[in-house]
């Protein structure tokens, strides 16, 4: 199995270098073969597993709470705009 | 005996009677820490300041005695993971994309162990968010092993591993999604603890693959590991998959020892894949089982070979998601910032559960977890836990694995399949190989943690591999 490096980190939205696509589509090529052993493995009617709790249907209760302040929420921030996260333009003309 | 080398136990003790303040049991710590962290690079940051601050508090509280009975780690001087959120304090993931993160609340388990009273004494390195076997993924530099510098410490949770081995605080704190506790406890000589999937909120805690994450620890014995857990285990209304069982006193049963219990050896973990010594190693502990009483009899876990490549199927694809969120819009730097092993995970990750491979891969992996799951039920029938090696092979050198994933990630092979099933491990010392630490894991079906502290109290106390110390 090869995979297509710089499809998939556009898909993650992951910023690579040339020399980098070149070295991960060998190592992820050779961990995606390696996963090929499982393809031995009958599970033909074998439930899969997402969770191993068996708790279902959890929920909290309907309460407002205390939550951060303004100020506390945009502490990390490194680009604000009048006490906003500010972003890059997503829609242009 | 240093201040420093003290169990929580000990530590406790001292502080009852009055032999001692939290003050200089904290500054025996770090005075340890600053003669051998820069050689060992076991913390990111030492919160000096404020360890000091709480330690002046705890020890006003100290003088009540109703405080000293409720609050169970009160003056003790804890380091916690560096991916354990922590109010006004750095918290980084050992990642440059979080090199300056600030967080503004703290991690359901901190405010539990800050409620008993502990002192924290500073944030531990690690692999970048939690990804590796040995410790040198950080972006803040490798962690050593005190045992031997030119080695690895183990990972992920390498610096919790090193600061507990080398007695730059009395207990520290780790995270265990793939074998991130029980493996590098193993290669320093100290007792790691990899709770039930879900005894333990994982709120606030920087998520790595959020149906295997088990949050843990490092002590220096058995019944300090059992004391910790009384502290952190229990239901969060925060983290929605913490179980609602009620919370037992988990040191009720230590002396009780093991006669007549069922003891299995999985087969498939004692292969010729093993490291000789290291199997030789593990041949004497099975020795010292039997002449404890306990009844061994070995046992298959025959899809044991699978588990690697179900468990790196699963794990990138849930890192891939939670590492969606780093943008650095609202906090942290953008994804530019991310090491090797994070791009591979979230690449593989982004892959696996791509339309058209989904189901090859993903849904495959899922599958092939149940079977793993029921191969440890099946197990449990038959006996009450099982023990085994943690790792196929020694600590191995700096840099001997680091360019070749693949390598790097057959390190897990004994100790992803509890993840998978969501049971509990704790790692523990079984003696050394040419200077350097070996341990077993003992493994038990989901809250099951009351017998391995029983089973790992009546193997420590018989063999006392604990008391070496390495010579930093």
């Amino acid at each position: 199995m090869k995979i297509n490096v710089v499809h998939v980190a556009k898909l993650a939205n992951l910023p690579l270098k040339k020399d980098e696509e070149k070295k991960f589509e060998k190592q992820l090529s050779e961990i995606l073969n390696y996963f090929e052993t499982l393809k031995e493995v009958d599970t033909k009617n074998v439930e899969t597993t997402s969770q191993v709790t068996e708790l279902e249907n959890v929920v909290r209760d309907d309460e407002s709470t205390l939550s951060l302040s303004q100020e506390e929420a945009l502490s990390n921030v490194k680009n604000q705009h009048d006490g906003l996260f500010k972003v890059k333009a997503i829609l242009t003309e | 005996m240093k201040l420093n080398e003290l169990t929580i136990k000990e530590a406790k003790g001292g502080l009852k009677s009055k032999k001692f303040s939290s003050v200089e049991l904290t500054k025996a710590c770090l005075e340890q820490i600053k003669k051998h962290n820069k050689d060992l690079n076991a913390f990111i940051t030492v919160t000096e300041k404020e360890a000091l601050d709480s330690a002046r508090k705890a020890d006003d509280l100290a003088s009540q005695d109703q405080v000293l009975e409720a609050k169970s780690l009160l003056g003790i001087p804890i380091a916690l993971k560096d991916l354990f959120s922590t109010k006004g304090i750095k918290t980084t993931a050992a990642s440059n994309v979080l090199k300056d993160y600030i967080p503004q609340y703290d991690a359901a388990v901190v405010k539990k162990i800050k409620d008993a009273g502990a002192i924290i004494i500073g944030k531990t390195n690690c692999d970048a968010w939690a990804h590796g076997s040995s410790g040198e993924n950080s972006d803040f530099g490798p962690t050593k092993n005190p045992w031997d510098k030119e080695y690895v410490p183990g990972g992920s949770s390498s610096g919790s591993a090193v600061s507990v081995a080398s007695d730059m605080c009395i207990a520290s704190t780790g995270t265990d999604t793939g074998g991130s506790i029980r493996l590098p406890a193993s290669f320093n000589n100290v007792v790691g603890l990899k709770p039930t999937y879900g005894r333990v909120s994982r709120y606030g805690i920087i998520a790595m693959a959020s149906s295997l994450d088990s949050i843990g620890h490092f002590t220096k014995t058995v019944e300090d590991s059992a004391l910790f857990f009384n502290v952190t285990a229990g239901q969060d209304k925060m983290d929605a998959t913490t179980l609602p069982n009620p919370v037992e006193d988990f040191t009720k049963d230590l002396n009780k020892g093991i006669k007549g219990l069922k003891i299995g050896i999985p087969k498939e973990f004692v292969t010729s894949d093993l490291d000789n010594e290291a199997k030789e190693k593990f041949e004497e502990t099975v020795k010292t089982f039997a002449n404890l009483g306990a009844e061994i009899i070995e046992i298959s876990l025959p899809y044991t070979e699978y588990g690697i490549a179900a468990y790196y199927i699963i794990q990138p694809s849930e890192v891939s998601s939670n590492l969606a969120r780093y943008d650095g819009i609202r906090y942290g730097n953008d994804r530019s910032y991310f090491g090797d092993e994070a791009k591979r995970r979230i690449m593989l990750g982004t892959f696996t559960l791509s339309s058209g491979y989904y189901d090859a891969y993903y849904k495959k992996a899922m599958a092939v977890r149940t079977l793993i799951i029921k191969d440890f039920n099946d197990a449990f029938q038959k006996v009450d836990a099982l023990i085994s090696p943690v790792c196929p092979t020694l600590p191995w050198k700096l840099g001997e694995k680091i360019n070749d994933p693949i390598k790097m990630y057959m390190s897990d092979v004994l100790t992803v399949t509890a993840n998978l099933a969501g049971i509990p491990g704790l790692s523990l010392p079984i003696g050394f190989i040419d200077g350097l630490p070996v341990g077993m894991q003992i493994l038990g079906p989901q809250l099951s943690e009351v017998k391995l502290f029983q089973i790992g109290y009546a193997y420590e106390q018989a063999t006392q591999w604990r008391k070496q110390k390495p010579a930093l």
